[in-house]
Protein backbone atom coordinates (compact mmCIF):
# COMPACT_ATOMS: atom_id res chain seq x y z
CA UNK A 1 0.00 0.00 0.00
CA UNK A 2 2.58 2.28 -0.98
CA UNK A 3 0.88 5.83 -2.60
CA UNK A 4 -1.83 6.40 -0.16
CA UNK A 5 -1.49 3.54 2.55
CA UNK A 6 -4.94 3.97 3.72
CA UNK A 7 -7.71 2.08 1.66
CA UNK A 8 -8.74 -1.35 1.98
CA UNK A 9 -7.64 -2.84 -1.02
CA UNK A 10 -8.54 -1.75 -4.91
CA UNK A 11 -10.32 1.77 -4.12
CA UNK A 12 -8.17 4.41 -6.08
CA UNK A 13 -6.73 6.16 -2.78
CA UNK A 14 -7.77 9.95 -2.93
CA UNK A 15 -5.80 12.36 -1.14
CA UNK A 16 -6.02 12.63 2.66
CA UNK A 17 -9.32 14.51 2.94
CA UNK A 18 -8.34 16.74 6.05
CA UNK A 19 -11.06 16.32 8.96
CA UNK A 20 -11.06 12.40 7.95
CA UNK A 21 -8.11 10.89 9.39
CA UNK A 22 -9.64 9.86 12.73
CA UNK A 23 -7.67 8.92 15.80
CA UNK A 24 -4.26 9.16 16.51
CA UNK A 25 -1.75 6.05 16.69
CA UNK A 26 1.30 7.72 16.32
CA UNK A 27 2.62 10.97 16.72
CA UNK A 28 5.34 12.58 15.41
CA UNK A 29 7.86 11.34 18.50
CA UNK A 30 6.45 7.82 18.49
CA UNK A 31 7.32 7.72 14.66
CA UNK A 32 10.74 9.13 15.26
CA UNK A 33 11.76 6.45 18.21
CA UNK A 34 10.48 3.57 15.63
CA UNK A 35 12.35 4.73 13.14
CA UNK A 36 15.66 4.52 15.64
CA UNK A 37 14.76 1.47 16.33
CA UNK A 38 14.33 -0.24 12.82
CA UNK A 39 17.46 1.38 12.29
CA UNK A 40 18.96 0.30 15.07
CA UNK A 41 17.68 -3.52 14.23
CA UNK A 42 18.57 -3.71 10.70
CA UNK A 43 22.37 -2.72 11.78
CA UNK A 44 22.07 -5.31 14.68
CA UNK A 45 20.84 -7.81 11.92
CA UNK A 46 23.29 -7.06 9.12
CA UNK A 47 25.98 -6.49 11.61
CA UNK A 48 26.79 -3.26 10.50
CA UNK A 49 26.40 -1.00 7.65
CA UNK A 50 28.26 -2.91 5.02
CA UNK A 51 26.81 -3.58 1.62
CA UNK A 52 23.26 -2.46 2.94
CA UNK A 53 20.60 -0.74 0.27
CA UNK A 54 17.55 0.97 1.64
CA UNK A 55 14.83 1.08 -1.40
CA UNK A 56 11.79 3.07 -0.31
CA UNK A 57 8.55 2.06 -2.24
CA UNK A 58 7.17 5.41 -3.43
CA UNK A 59 5.67 7.98 -2.07
CA UNK A 60 5.83 7.34 1.46
CA UNK A 61 8.24 4.77 1.62
CA UNK A 62 10.59 6.78 0.47
CA UNK A 63 11.09 9.63 2.84
CA UNK A 64 11.20 6.76 5.14
CA UNK A 65 14.08 5.23 3.76
CA UNK A 66 15.89 8.41 3.62
CA UNK A 67 15.26 8.95 7.91
CA UNK A 68 16.26 5.42 8.48
CA UNK A 69 19.85 5.69 6.84
CA UNK A 70 20.10 9.36 8.59
CA UNK A 71 19.95 7.78 11.51
CA UNK A 72 22.42 4.77 10.69
CA UNK A 73 24.57 7.06 9.62
CA UNK A 74 24.68 8.60 13.23
CA UNK A 75 25.17 5.23 14.90
CA UNK A 76 27.49 3.61 12.09
CA UNK A 77 28.88 7.05 10.44
CA UNK A 78 28.92 5.21 7.19
CA UNK A 79 26.62 6.54 4.55
CA UNK A 80 24.28 3.70 3.57
CA UNK A 81 22.80 4.15 -0.19
CA UNK A 82 19.05 5.02 -0.22
CA UNK A 83 16.97 4.53 -3.39
CA UNK A 84 13.60 4.28 -4.64
CA UNK A 85 11.50 1.42 -6.37
CA UNK A 86 8.31 2.13 -8.17
CA UNK A 87 5.72 -1.30 -7.54
CA UNK A 88 3.17 0.23 -10.42
CA UNK A 89 3.82 -1.64 -13.51
CA UNK A 90 4.42 -4.88 -11.52
CA UNK A 91 1.00 -4.70 -8.99
CA UNK A 92 -1.50 -7.29 -10.29
CA UNK A 93 -4.67 -5.18 -10.16
CA UNK A 94 -2.82 -2.76 -13.31
CA UNK A 95 -5.34 -4.28 -15.77
CA UNK A 96 -8.15 -3.42 -13.14
CA UNK A 97 -7.85 0.41 -12.64
CA UNK A 98 -7.25 3.50 -15.16
CA UNK A 99 -3.29 3.47 -15.74
CA UNK A 100 -1.71 4.87 -12.93
CA UNK A 101 1.33 7.97 -12.66
CA UNK A 102 4.73 6.18 -12.83
CA UNK A 103 6.67 7.19 -9.26
CA UNK A 104 10.24 7.60 -9.38
CA UNK A 105 13.12 4.39 -9.73
CA UNK A 106 15.96 5.24 -8.48
CA UNK A 107 18.72 2.37 -8.03
CA UNK A 108 21.48 3.90 -6.51
CA UNK A 109 24.93 4.07 -8.14
CA UNK A 110 26.39 0.75 -7.26
CA UNK A 111 23.58 -1.29 -7.53
CA UNK A 112 21.93 -4.19 -5.92
CA UNK A 113 24.06 -6.79 -6.54
CA UNK A 114 25.06 -8.97 -3.68
CA UNK A 115 23.66 -6.63 -1.14
CA UNK A 116 21.09 -7.07 1.20
CA UNK A 117 18.42 -4.63 0.39
CA UNK A 118 15.82 -3.45 2.82
CA UNK A 119 12.48 -2.68 1.21
CA UNK A 120 10.73 0.12 3.25
CA UNK A 121 7.16 1.07 3.09
CA UNK A 122 4.74 2.53 5.32
CA UNK A 123 2.38 0.24 5.45
CA UNK A 124 1.87 -3.47 5.30
CA UNK A 125 -1.49 -4.54 4.53
CA UNK A 126 -2.51 -7.12 1.92
CA UNK A 127 1.51 -7.96 1.11
CA UNK A 128 0.31 -7.40 -2.84
CA UNK A 129 2.80 -4.33 -2.69
CA UNK A 130 5.87 -5.97 -1.26
CA UNK A 131 5.03 -8.73 -4.07
CA UNK A 132 4.95 -6.65 -6.97
CA UNK A 133 8.76 -4.93 -5.57
CA UNK A 134 10.16 -8.24 -5.24
CA UNK A 135 9.11 -8.88 -9.10
CA UNK A 136 10.38 -5.23 -9.25
CA UNK A 137 13.78 -6.35 -7.95
CA UNK A 138 14.22 -9.42 -10.12
CA UNK A 139 14.32 -7.11 -12.90
CA UNK A 140 16.96 -4.82 -11.61
CA UNK A 141 19.50 -7.40 -9.88
CA UNK A 142 20.01 -9.97 -7.73
CA UNK A 143 20.62 -9.73 -3.89
CA UNK A 144 22.20 -11.22 -1.60
CA UNK A 145 18.95 -11.20 0.46
CA UNK A 146 16.09 -8.98 1.28
CA UNK A 147 14.26 -7.50 4.03
CA UNK A 148 11.27 -5.87 4.76
CA UNK A 149 10.88 -2.99 6.85
CA UNK A 150 7.44 -0.93 7.60
CA UNK A 151 6.14 2.02 9.82
CA UNK A 152 3.17 -0.15 10.44
CA UNK A 153 1.62 -3.66 9.77
CA UNK A 154 -1.96 -3.19 10.19
CA UNK A 155 -2.40 -7.25 9.40
CA UNK A 156 -4.96 -8.86 6.77
CA UNK A 157 -2.26 -10.61 4.63
CA UNK A 158 -3.42 -12.10 1.53
CA UNK A 159 0.09 -13.28 0.45
CA UNK A 160 2.69 -15.73 2.42
CA UNK A 161 4.47 -12.54 3.19
CA UNK A 162 6.18 -10.93 6.46
CA UNK A 163 8.03 -7.92 7.87
CA UNK A 164 11.35 -8.49 9.56
CA UNK A 165 11.29 -4.74 10.91
CA UNK A 166 7.77 -3.53 12.00
CA UNK A 167 7.59 0.20 13.81
CA UNK A 168 4.23 -0.67 15.38
CA UNK A 169 1.96 -3.45 15.02
CA UNK A 170 -1.64 -2.10 14.51
CA UNK A 171 -4.66 -4.23 14.67
CA UNK A 172 -7.22 -3.14 12.31
CA UNK A 173 -10.81 -4.49 11.21
CA UNK A 174 -11.12 -4.13 6.90
CA UNK A 175 -13.71 -1.63 7.07
CA UNK A 176 -11.05 0.84 9.19
CA UNK A 177 -8.34 2.53 7.35
CA UNK A 178 -4.90 3.50 8.19
CA UNK A 179 -3.54 6.96 7.22
CA UNK A 180 0.34 7.64 7.15
CA UNK A 181 1.22 11.22 6.63
CA UNK A 182 5.08 12.60 6.66
CA UNK A 183 6.24 15.92 6.74
CA UNK A 184 8.12 15.42 3.41
CA UNK A 185 4.75 14.22 1.25
CA UNK A 186 2.09 15.83 4.00
CA UNK A 187 3.48 18.75 6.43
CA UNK A 188 2.80 16.80 8.88
CA UNK A 189 4.78 13.58 10.76
CA UNK A 190 1.12 11.27 11.69
CA UNK A 191 -0.55 8.08 11.85
CA UNK A 192 -4.44 7.96 12.06
CA UNK A 193 -6.74 5.38 12.00
CA UNK A 194 -10.39 5.78 11.18
CA UNK A 195 -13.30 4.65 9.49
CA UNK A 196 -13.87 2.20 13.03
CA UNK A 197 -17.36 -0.23 12.76
CA UNK A 198 -19.14 2.06 14.99
CA UNK A 199 -18.43 4.98 12.76
CA UNK A 200 -17.92 8.78 13.67
CA UNK A 201 -19.08 8.13 17.09
CA UNK A 202 -15.68 6.52 17.64
CA UNK A 203 -13.90 8.71 15.22
CA UNK A 204 -12.83 11.27 18.28
CA UNK A 205 -10.33 13.98 17.97
CA UNK A 206 -9.56 14.74 14.02
CA UNK B 1 -14.50 7.95 -24.31
CA UNK B 2 -11.74 8.05 -26.34
CA UNK B 3 -9.40 5.42 -26.38
CA UNK B 4 -6.91 6.61 -29.31
CA UNK B 5 -4.20 9.22 -30.15
CA UNK B 6 -5.06 10.62 -33.27
CA UNK B 7 -4.47 14.53 -32.90
CA UNK B 8 -1.66 16.20 -30.72
CA UNK B 9 -4.35 18.93 -30.77
CA UNK B 10 -6.73 15.95 -28.71
CA UNK B 11 -4.37 16.25 -25.80
CA UNK B 12 -4.96 18.51 -22.92
CA UNK B 13 -2.22 20.04 -21.04
CA UNK B 14 -2.88 17.36 -17.90
CA UNK B 15 -2.72 14.57 -20.71
CA UNK B 16 0.52 16.07 -22.43
CA UNK B 17 2.35 16.93 -19.11
CA UNK B 18 1.61 12.99 -17.84
CA UNK B 19 3.13 11.46 -20.79
CA UNK B 20 6.03 13.66 -20.30
CA UNK B 21 6.54 12.94 -16.70
CA UNK B 22 6.13 9.32 -17.58
CA UNK B 23 8.15 8.92 -19.99
CA UNK B 24 10.90 10.48 -17.87
CA UNK B 25 10.58 7.64 -15.64
CA UNK B 26 10.42 5.34 -18.79
CA UNK B 27 13.78 6.86 -19.75
CA UNK B 28 15.89 5.53 -17.17
CA UNK B 29 14.85 1.80 -18.32
CA UNK B 30 17.37 2.03 -20.99
CA UNK B 31 20.35 2.30 -18.62
CA UNK B 32 19.18 -0.90 -16.68
CA UNK B 33 20.33 -4.42 -17.69
CA UNK B 34 16.83 -6.14 -17.88
CA UNK B 35 15.29 -3.39 -20.81
CA UNK B 36 11.69 -4.91 -20.12
CA UNK B 37 8.74 -4.12 -17.96
CA UNK B 38 5.81 -5.94 -17.54
CA UNK B 39 2.97 -3.49 -18.20
CA UNK B 40 1.16 -4.94 -21.62
CA UNK B 41 1.85 -8.42 -20.82
CA UNK B 42 -0.62 -10.52 -23.34
CA UNK B 43 -1.85 -7.31 -25.41
CA UNK B 44 -0.66 -7.22 -28.62
CA UNK B 45 0.26 -4.35 -30.76
CA UNK B 46 -0.15 -3.97 -34.72
CA UNK B 47 2.14 -2.22 -36.44
CA UNK B 48 -0.10 -1.01 -39.54
CA UNK B 49 2.37 0.67 -42.21
CA UNK B 50 0.84 1.92 -45.55
CA UNK B 51 4.19 3.98 -45.87
CA UNK B 52 7.61 3.53 -45.86
CA UNK B 53 9.23 4.55 -42.27
CA UNK B 54 12.41 3.30 -40.55
CA UNK B 55 12.47 5.04 -37.36
CA UNK B 56 8.78 5.49 -36.39
CA UNK B 57 7.98 1.59 -36.64
CA UNK B 58 11.44 0.43 -35.21
CA UNK B 59 10.48 2.98 -32.28
CA UNK B 60 7.24 1.48 -31.99
CA UNK B 61 8.39 -1.72 -31.73
CA UNK B 62 10.89 -1.19 -29.35
CA UNK B 63 8.53 0.41 -27.28
CA UNK B 64 6.11 -2.40 -27.46
CA UNK B 65 8.29 -4.70 -26.82
CA UNK B 66 10.05 -3.29 -23.98
CA UNK B 67 6.45 -2.67 -22.07
CA UNK B 68 6.65 -6.91 -22.84
CA UNK B 69 3.42 -6.54 -25.62
CA UNK B 70 3.25 -8.75 -28.32
CA UNK B 71 4.17 -7.33 -31.66
CA UNK B 72 2.90 -8.04 -35.43
CA UNK B 73 4.25 -5.88 -38.15
CA UNK B 74 2.25 -5.29 -41.21
CA UNK B 75 3.56 -3.41 -43.97
CA UNK B 76 1.61 -2.78 -47.15
CA UNK B 77 4.57 -4.35 -49.55
CA UNK B 78 4.55 -7.90 -49.32
CA UNK B 79 0.93 -8.65 -48.00
CA UNK B 80 -2.48 -8.21 -49.05
CA UNK B 81 -2.21 -4.93 -48.45
CA UNK B 82 -0.56 -4.08 -52.01
CA UNK B 83 -3.04 -6.61 -53.73
CA UNK B 84 -6.02 -3.61 -53.15
CA UNK B 85 -7.33 -4.91 -49.59
CA UNK B 86 -9.44 -2.10 -48.54
CA UNK B 87 -8.70 -0.35 -44.91
CA UNK B 88 -12.02 -1.54 -44.16
CA UNK B 89 -10.82 -5.19 -44.83
CA UNK B 90 -7.33 -4.86 -43.37
CA UNK B 91 -9.28 -3.93 -39.87
CA UNK B 92 -11.66 -6.50 -39.82
CA UNK B 93 -8.99 -9.08 -40.16
CA UNK B 94 -6.52 -6.93 -37.22
CA UNK B 95 -9.43 -7.17 -34.84
CA UNK B 96 -10.36 -11.02 -35.46
CA UNK B 97 -6.88 -11.52 -34.66
CA UNK B 98 -7.14 -9.57 -31.71
CA UNK B 99 -5.30 -6.65 -31.95
CA UNK B 100 -5.61 -4.24 -28.64
CA UNK B 101 -3.69 -1.34 -30.41
CA UNK B 102 -2.92 -0.84 -34.05
CA UNK B 103 -0.46 1.87 -34.68
CA UNK B 104 -0.94 3.17 -37.70
CA UNK B 105 0.96 5.32 -40.92
CA UNK B 106 -1.15 6.22 -43.26
CA UNK B 107 -0.62 8.23 -46.87
CA UNK B 108 -3.56 9.41 -46.49
CA UNK B 109 -4.56 12.39 -44.00
CA UNK B 110 -7.21 10.72 -41.84
CA UNK B 111 -6.61 7.53 -42.04
CA UNK B 112 -6.27 6.59 -38.62
CA UNK B 113 -9.28 8.84 -37.91
CA UNK B 114 -11.37 6.63 -40.07
CA UNK B 115 -9.93 3.32 -38.52
CA UNK B 116 -10.61 4.63 -35.13
CA UNK B 117 -14.13 5.82 -35.97
CA UNK B 118 -15.56 3.55 -38.48
CA UNK B 119 -17.24 0.88 -35.77
CA UNK B 120 -14.91 -1.64 -36.96
CA UNK B 121 -12.98 -2.63 -34.52
CA UNK B 122 -12.36 -2.28 -30.79
CA UNK B 123 -8.97 -1.50 -30.71
CA UNK B 124 -7.18 1.33 -29.34
CA UNK B 125 -5.71 3.45 -32.94
CA UNK B 126 -2.69 5.21 -31.93
CA UNK B 127 -1.71 7.77 -35.44
CA UNK B 128 2.31 7.25 -36.58
CA UNK B 129 1.40 9.90 -39.24
CA UNK B 130 -1.26 10.57 -41.43
CA UNK B 131 -0.35 12.11 -44.94
CA UNK B 132 0.70 15.46 -44.60
CA UNK B 133 -1.90 15.83 -41.23
CA UNK B 134 -0.60 15.10 -37.88
CA UNK B 135 1.97 12.96 -36.56
CA UNK B 136 1.61 13.56 -32.61
CA UNK B 137 3.87 11.00 -31.03
CA UNK B 138 6.91 12.78 -32.86
CA UNK B 139 5.31 16.20 -31.80
CA UNK B 140 5.22 14.28 -27.92
CA UNK B 141 9.19 13.19 -28.31
CA UNK B 142 9.58 16.98 -29.43
CA UNK B 143 8.75 18.22 -26.53
CA UNK B 144 10.09 15.96 -24.50
CA UNK B 145 13.63 16.47 -25.87
CA UNK B 146 12.51 20.35 -25.28
CA UNK B 147 11.40 19.78 -21.75
CA UNK B 148 14.57 17.73 -21.51
CA UNK B 149 16.97 20.41 -22.08
CA UNK B 150 14.93 24.03 -21.35
CA UNK B 151 12.81 22.67 -18.35
CA UNK B 152 9.00 24.02 -18.89
CA UNK B 153 8.36 25.12 -21.62
CA UNK B 154 5.98 28.08 -21.07
CA UNK B 155 7.04 30.97 -23.08
CA UNK B 156 9.45 29.20 -24.87
CA UNK B 157 10.21 30.80 -28.55
CA UNK B 158 10.06 27.89 -30.99
CA UNK B 159 11.11 28.06 -34.83
CA UNK B 160 9.84 25.22 -36.81
CA UNK B 161 11.58 25.83 -40.11
CA UNK B 162 11.53 24.64 -43.94
CA UNK B 163 8.70 22.29 -45.59
CA UNK B 164 5.93 22.92 -43.40
CA UNK B 165 3.16 22.64 -46.35
CA UNK B 166 3.89 19.13 -46.67
CA UNK B 167 4.85 18.35 -43.04
CA UNK B 168 2.48 16.48 -40.40
CA UNK B 169 5.28 16.85 -37.57
CA UNK B 170 4.97 20.77 -38.28
CA UNK B 171 1.50 20.39 -37.77
CA UNK B 172 1.77 18.10 -34.54
CA UNK B 173 4.07 20.55 -33.44
CA UNK B 174 2.20 23.86 -33.07
CA UNK B 175 -0.63 22.20 -31.66
CA UNK B 176 0.92 20.82 -28.76
CA UNK B 177 3.88 23.38 -27.90
CA UNK B 178 0.42 25.56 -28.10
CA UNK B 179 -1.19 23.80 -25.38
CA UNK B 180 1.82 23.49 -23.40
CA UNK B 181 2.80 27.28 -23.66
CA UNK B 182 5.32 27.81 -26.33
CA UNK B 183 5.16 30.18 -28.72
CA UNK B 184 5.93 28.95 -32.33
CA UNK B 185 7.01 30.57 -35.48
CA UNK B 186 6.89 28.89 -38.74
CA UNK B 187 9.49 29.64 -40.98
CA UNK B 188 9.21 28.94 -44.58
CA UNK B 189 8.93 30.38 -48.15
CA UNK B 190 5.14 31.09 -48.70
CA UNK B 191 5.04 28.36 -51.10
CA UNK B 192 5.60 25.95 -47.97
CA UNK B 193 3.03 27.68 -46.06
CA UNK B 194 -0.17 25.29 -45.72
CA UNK B 195 -3.47 27.22 -46.88
CA UNK B 196 -5.33 28.23 -43.72
CA UNK B 197 -1.75 28.44 -41.55
CA UNK B 198 -3.65 32.07 -40.00
CA UNK B 199 -5.89 29.66 -38.05
CA UNK B 200 -3.04 27.31 -36.35
CA UNK B 201 -2.27 30.77 -33.57
CA UNK B 202 0.80 30.55 -34.60
CA UNK B 203 3.68 33.20 -35.91
CA UNK B 204 4.59 32.86 -39.55
CA UNK B 205 8.19 34.40 -41.10
CA UNK B 206 9.88 34.30 -44.79
CA UNK B 207 12.91 35.27 -42.82
CA UNK B 208 14.77 32.92 -41.07
CA UNK B 209 17.67 35.29 -40.12
CA UNK B 210 15.16 37.65 -38.12
CA UNK B 211 13.98 34.59 -36.40
CA UNK B 212 17.33 32.89 -35.24
CA UNK B 213 18.34 34.93 -32.79
CA UNK B 214 15.33 35.08 -30.66
CA UNK B 215 14.55 31.27 -30.66
CA UNK B 216 14.99 29.18 -27.86
CA UNK B 217 14.41 25.96 -30.24
CA UNK B 218 15.62 25.71 -33.82
CA UNK B 219 13.60 22.76 -35.48
CA UNK B 220 14.12 21.90 -39.33
CA UNK B 221 12.06 20.49 -41.14
CA UNK B 222 12.90 17.61 -44.03
CA UNK B 223 12.32 18.79 -47.27
CA UNK B 224 9.75 16.34 -48.70
CA UNK B 225 10.27 16.01 -52.46
CA UNK B 226 8.73 12.92 -52.45
CA UNK B 227 5.17 14.84 -51.75
CA UNK B 228 6.56 17.64 -54.12
CA UNK B 229 3.85 17.76 -57.44
CA UNK B 230 4.94 21.08 -58.23
CA UNK B 231 7.98 23.69 -58.52
CA UNK B 232 7.46 25.14 -54.61
CA UNK B 233 11.07 26.97 -55.09
CA UNK B 234 13.57 27.74 -57.80
CA UNK B 235 16.48 25.47 -56.76
CA UNK B 236 17.66 23.36 -54.41
CA UNK B 237 20.70 25.76 -53.88
CA UNK B 238 18.59 28.64 -53.63
CA UNK B 239 16.69 26.90 -50.84
CA UNK B 240 19.32 25.99 -48.92
CA UNK B 241 21.08 29.53 -49.01
CA UNK B 242 17.86 31.07 -47.52
CA UNK B 243 16.12 28.45 -45.24
CA UNK B 244 19.13 25.82 -44.66
CA UNK B 245 20.81 26.11 -40.95
CA UNK B 246 24.41 26.41 -42.00
CA UNK B 247 27.47 26.91 -39.59
CA UNK B 248 27.05 30.65 -39.72
CA UNK B 249 23.28 31.08 -39.21
CA UNK B 250 24.42 28.66 -35.90
CA UNK B 251 26.73 31.13 -34.47
CA UNK B 252 23.65 33.52 -34.59
CA UNK B 253 22.01 31.41 -31.78
CA UNK B 254 22.15 31.62 -27.89
CA UNK B 255 23.95 30.04 -26.04
CA UNK B 256 20.88 27.51 -24.80
CA UNK B 257 19.61 26.82 -28.37
CA UNK B 258 18.99 23.18 -29.47
CA UNK B 259 18.67 22.31 -32.94
CA UNK B 260 16.60 19.49 -33.85
CA UNK B 261 15.31 17.38 -36.97
CA UNK B 262 12.77 14.78 -37.26
CA UNK B 263 14.62 12.72 -39.81
CA UNK B 264 15.91 11.54 -42.06
CA UNK B 265 17.48 14.50 -42.69
CA UNK B 266 18.72 15.77 -45.95
CA UNK B 267 22.38 16.51 -45.03
CA UNK B 268 23.40 19.84 -47.30
CA UNK B 269 19.50 20.85 -48.26
CA UNK B 270 17.63 21.99 -44.74
CA UNK B 271 20.62 21.20 -42.73
CA UNK B 272 24.69 21.13 -43.07
CA UNK B 273 26.63 18.20 -41.51
CA UNK B 274 28.38 20.42 -39.55
CA UNK B 275 25.08 22.12 -37.77
CA UNK B 276 23.88 18.35 -37.83
CA UNK B 277 26.98 17.32 -35.48
CA UNK B 278 27.22 19.97 -33.55
CA UNK B 279 27.16 20.06 -29.75
CA UNK B 280 23.59 21.92 -30.13
CA UNK B 281 22.41 19.02 -32.38
CA UNK B 282 19.70 16.78 -30.16
CA UNK B 283 19.06 14.82 -32.87
CA UNK B 284 20.26 11.45 -31.47
CA UNK B 285 18.44 12.08 -28.47
CA UNK B 286 15.31 12.56 -30.49
CA UNK B 287 15.44 9.15 -31.37
CA UNK B 288 16.35 7.68 -27.62
CA UNK B 289 13.44 9.61 -26.72
CA UNK B 290 10.77 8.47 -29.37
CA UNK B 291 11.04 5.12 -27.77
CA UNK B 292 10.66 6.23 -24.11
CA UNK B 293 7.86 8.86 -25.12
CA UNK B 294 6.16 5.48 -27.39
CA UNK B 295 5.93 3.63 -24.26
CA UNK B 296 4.43 6.29 -22.39
CA UNK B 297 1.85 6.75 -24.59
CA UNK B 298 1.49 2.88 -25.19
CA UNK B 299 1.33 2.32 -21.36
CA UNK B 300 -1.37 5.12 -20.44
CA UNK B 301 -3.71 3.85 -23.41
CA UNK B 302 -3.32 -0.05 -22.81
CA UNK B 303 -2.27 -0.28 -19.35
CA UNK B 304 -4.71 0.10 -17.08
CA UNK B 305 -8.86 -0.81 -17.13
CA UNK B 306 -9.14 2.47 -19.36
CA UNK B 307 -7.36 5.31 -20.74
CA UNK B 308 -5.16 7.38 -18.84
CA UNK B 309 -5.28 9.93 -21.22
CA UNK B 310 -7.51 11.80 -24.18
CA UNK B 311 -10.21 10.94 -22.06
CA UNK B 312 -13.40 13.54 -22.37
CA UNK B 313 -13.87 13.34 -18.08
CA UNK B 314 -10.47 14.54 -17.11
Amino acid sequence: MSASSAVPAPEPAPGPDPGTFGRTVLDPHDITRALTRIAHEILERNKGAEDLVLLGIPSRGVPLARRVATKMAVVEEADVPVGSLDVTMYRDDLRMRPARTLLPTEIPPGGIDGRTVVLVDDVLFSGRTIRAALDALNDIGRPRAVRLAVLVDRGHRELPIRADFVGKNLPTSLVESVAVRLAEVDGVDAVTISGTSSGASRGGKA
Amino acid sequence: MKRHLLSAGDLSRDDAELILATAEELRTLADRPIKKLPALRGRTVVNLFFEDSTRTRISFEAAAKRLSADVINFSAKGSSLSKGESLKDTSLTLEAMGADAVVVRHWASGAPHLLANAGWSRSSVVNAGDGTHEHPTQALLDAFTMWRHLGDLDGRRVAIVGDVLHSRVARSNALLLNTLGAEVTLVAPPTLLPVGVDGWDVETSYDLDAVLPKTDVVMMLRVQRERMNASFFPTVREYSRRYGLDGRRMATLQDHTIVMHPGPMNRGMEITADVADSQRSVIVEQVTNGVAVRMAVLYLLLGGSEPAIGGGEE
